[in-house]
């Protein structure tokens, strides 16, 4: 790379000659080497999907959460260093609860996204601060039905259809695109974003994984809530079926 | 009037001149700083540079500024230290200032409450704990509001009922509800049972009171978690304390001797809403607070359940409600 | 001449998306005496390696009680675990005294985890160079956390931290699937097992090693080093179904046995690994 040893890459405040921040695209790259995130906006609510990679086999499942409440109607997934996810979580939680108590309803997805893309972005501005090492896939309901946003380390957010980072990002999306997202139920996309985590995952190159995986729907009640484990195993087999279809047409 | 003016006006009546047109000087950015108290002869006007100034020149300033209530002329040497703890004044700049921001009063907060809510009777059964109250809020004695609801679930193993201000139970309830989103948004399997928020109240209450600014509620708290029955008081100087009945206001009057006589631990369900729907009746009959529509919440291990509100019947025939002021020397 | 000019501020990012100041903090953890934890469906039990800087010293104090329902085991910087203990035990205080309930283990180990996050965030910090091993009990059952310097935290059915530590995560990673129906004598013995293959050449006493066991239904304690002779020797008799005088625990309060071994000896255990820094995790 072009840009190590010239000492343009050294602090987040130091422009290079071609006006690029590298420090920001080096936080990028945690987030691109981390397990596979997906989400998708359905027609009746958004799921949550995160390929989390198991360090050891002695971790109780179910830890090592990825997959955030930021509010009863809104969750967030994040992609890259757990702890700095954590951090952009709390401030989510934050910024939510703080726009119940002063204005009386649920915080808009989309002033949601804004406000925690602001506190991302700040991270960016200061010499003493770094970029977060982390994207957060926020997926909510709000008045205006089903949201999903993506947040990144640079302070960049859009909103998406189907959006998806680390490290199988470019085969994820691929995926997405293929599906038919405005006629989807959550109900089905549990099941393809299942297959998409387990399609990208890399067997012989990465650990072992699991699959988390939340969603905010009518049949949630339009709340940020964990799949429940019937379908999340359903998805799972549906998932391992996929695959194993795909190795015998292979 | 603000004592300022008054005594800005009584000084500059002495040197002969009229406040007309008072303003900061807009070409020289003079900061005018006074020394001394403005009532007394000694006072003295300088700028910002220390130079003094003739009192007449005062007819270019603006004291409408000083209007802002809670400020008096404040002398400079009386002491230095608390200068320090005020604000800078907009117009005066920088607080080097001799105008200090003084409280012209002592703060008082909530010294009464305005809509009231009565009674809140509860008290434990067979299978879990029975909460009563009517729905009345009260504009001091005119029954203002008819549809208030004073039961609210908290989380899925309590129910907060309060009488007094309804607009503190209000925020009490809002206090609470991002509690129990913290719950959820956890979602690790632990939640507020009715111990933790009876206790989280009482710290509340006893912390707002030792401010003297009460939250001015008593509040039940009924619960089951894991099984296990609970029922609890708050009130508003923080006295806490648990027990198989109780109730506040007139209830502790009118409806404990009641339960004292009648409750047993064994009620069943039907019993149990009999006792408090007895004496629902009895507080309506002699509470004139109280309204004859009521809720009772129910919760057992399987969670929260709240009527919707209902009335009883009531009998208005006995002699004593046909004429009740025959016989009563001096009513109307 | 520097071998890495990404590796001496934290607030640094190196142009594969790693923190190198992170990663050496992660490095102190190792070089940090062994701390051990397993858990079953009832008891957590902690184990250390103790090791005394000189003759003359004491071991430093790798064992810490936070409250009746919560315990913590270290690797690496005692004196930065003494800071976060500390900060533990104000938290459980302070949620006792709003609550009247015990703190939830999960969250004081994600409150940690943040305060340890924040670190690795200014330029003015430093990570903390110490590894947690949190042992505690709250109304989910028993739980055995890791913390690190990195922020990251995980909730393990067994792990090891600290020097050589790879020997004993081997060993339990051998046998863990058996620990959920452990009595709380057989996870003991465990633990030893599993500090004996940490320890290099020396034999296992009650001198180099530490156990501390919190329950359902029983506080956690830092056992007293008659007791835990009495688990070494019940070890070397090799028989699981041998009985240990355990009683003896239960009579000493818990505070005289923390205030043995306050003396101070050295900072770090020595020993390292001869491997490089772990990546972060991401």
């Amino acid at each position: 790379m072009t840009s190590i040893g010239t000492g343009y890459d050294l602090s987040v405040t130091t422009f290079s000659p071609d006006g690029r921040v590298f420090q920001v695209e080096y936080a990028s790259k945690a987030v691109d080497n981390s397990g596979t995130v997906v989400g998708i906006r359905c027609k009746d609510g958004v799921v949550l999907g995160v390929e989390k990679l198991i360090s050891s086999k002695m971790l109780l499942e179910g830890s090592n959460r990825r997959i955030h409440a930021v509010d009863r109607h809104a969750g967030m997934a994040m992609a890259g260093l757990a702890s700095d996810g954590r951090q952009i979580v709390t401030k989510a939680r934050g910024e939510a609860s703080n726009y119940r108590s002063f204005y009386g309803e649920e915080v808009p997805i989309g002033e949601l996204c804004d406000r925690v893309a602001h506190y991302a972005h700040l991270c960016t501005l200061y010499w003493w601060l770094r970029p977060f090492g982390s994207s957060a896939i926020l997926g909510g309901y709000d008045r205006d039905g089903p949201q999903l946003y993506m947040i990144e380390p640079s302070g960049v957010a859009y909103r998406y259809f189907g959006a998806a980072v680390g490290k199988g990002r470019q085969a994820a999306k691929t995926e997405i695109e293929k599906l038919n997202l405005t006629d989807m139920t959550c109900r089905q996309g549990v099941i393809a974003v299942a297959k998409i985590i387990y399609g990208v995952h890399d067997e012989a190159k990465d650990k072992a994984f699991e699959l988390e995986m939340s969603w905010i729907c009518d049949e949630s009640n339009r709340e940020h809530q964990r799949v429940p484990a019937d379908l999340l195993a359903e998805a799972k087999q549906a998932a391992k079926e996929a695959q194993e279809e795909d190795m015998d047409a292979d | 009037m603000n004592p300022s003016k008054v005594e800005l006006e009584a000084h500059c009546i002495d040197h002969n001149a009229k406040l007309v047109c008072l303003s900061r000087d807009p070409v020289c950015q003079v900061v005018f700083h006074f020394h001394g108290l403005l009532s007394t002869s000694q006072t003295q006007f300088s700028d910002c540079r220390g130079r003094s100034l003739d009192p007449c020149a005062i007819a270019a300033m603006d004291f409408s500024n000083f209007q802002a209530p809670g400020m008096y002329p404040y002398h400079a040497s009386a002491s230095k230290q608390a200068e320090k703890s005020y604000v800078d004044h907009p117009i005066m700049g920088p607080h080097s200032s001799s105008f200090t921001l003084m409280p012209s009063a002592p703060t008082t907060h909530t010294q009464y409450p305005y809509v009231t809510g009565t009674s809140v009777l509860g008290i434990k059964y067979k299978d879990g704990v029975l909460l009563a109250a009517d729905t009345a809020g009260s504009y001091g004695s005119t029954v203002r509001y008819k549809s208030v609801e004073r039961l609210k679930p908290v989380g899925k193993t309590t129910v907060l009922g309060a009488s007094g201000e309804i607009s503190d139970f209000q925020a009490i309830n809002q206090m609470l509800e991002q509690l129990v989103t913290k719950d959820f948004m956890w979602d690790d399997g632990n939640n507020l049972g009715p111990v933790e928020i009876h206790n989280y109240l009482n710290r509340v209450m006893y912390n707002r009171r030792n401010k003297f600014d009460p939250l001015w509620n008593s509040l039940v708290l009924g619960g089951v978690k894991n099984g296990e029955k609970y029922l609890g008081v708050v009130t508003m100087i923080g006295v806490h304390y648990v027990d198989d009945h109780v109730a506040t206001g007139f209830g502790n009057h009118l409806a404990r001797p009641i339960f004292r006589d009648e409750w047993r631990p064994d009620l069943t369900l039907e019993e149990a809403v009999a006792l408090l729907e007895k004496c629902m009746l009895v507080l309506f009959y002699r509470d004139r607070s109280a309204v004859n529509k009521f809720q009772i919440a129910n919760i057992t291990d399987g969670g929260v359940q709240i009527t919707e509100p209902y009335a009883l019947q009531t009998n208005w025939s006995l002699k004593a409600f046909e004429n009740p002021t025959a016989g009563a020397v001096g009513s109307w | 001449m520097f071998r890495n000019q990404y590796d001496t501020d934290v607030t640094t990012w190196s142009p594969a998306g790693r923190l190198h100041q992170v990663e050496y903090a992660m490095e102190a953890v190792k070089q940090g005496s062994a701390a051990i934890g397993l858990r079953s469906r009832t008891h957590v039990v902690l184990a250390t390696v103790n090791k005394a800087s000189s003759e003359l010293s004491a071991h430093q104090k790798k064992l810490f009680k936070i409250d009746d329902h919560i315990g913590i085991a270290m690797a690496g910087l005692t004196a930065d675990g003494r800071v976060l203990s500390r900060y533990m035990r104000s938290e459980c205080i302070n949620h006792n005294f709003v609550y009247e309930s015990p703190f939830p283990v999960g969250r004081l180990v994600v409150q940690v985890a943040d305060k340890a996050q924040v670190c690795t965030q200014r330029s003015w910090k430093r990570p903390y160079g110490v590894g947690l091993l949190v042992a505690g009990l709250d109304e989910t059952g028993p739980h055995l956390y890791q913390n690190c310097p990195s922020g990251n935290y995980s909730e393990f059915m067994a792990f090891a931290i600290g020097s050589r530590s790879q020997a004993a995560k081997t060993y339990l990673e051998r046998k863990f699937e058996s620990f959920m129906d452990c009595s709380k004598e057989e996870l003991v013995r465990h633990a030893l097992h599993a500090v004996k293959e940490s320890l290099q050449e020396e034999d296992l006493s009650s001198a180099n090693c530490g156990v501390a066991i919190v329950g359902i239904g029983e506080p956690f304690v830092i056992l007293d080093p008659k007791t835990l002779q009495a688990y070494i020797e019940s070890l070397e008799g090799g028989k699981d179904d041998q009985q240990v005088k355990v009683e003896a625990e239960e009579e000493r309060p818990a505070a005289i046995i923390e205030r043995q071994g306050t003396a101070g000896g050295g900072g770090v255990g020595v020993g390292a690994e001869g491997e490089g820094p772990t990546d972060m995790e991401t």
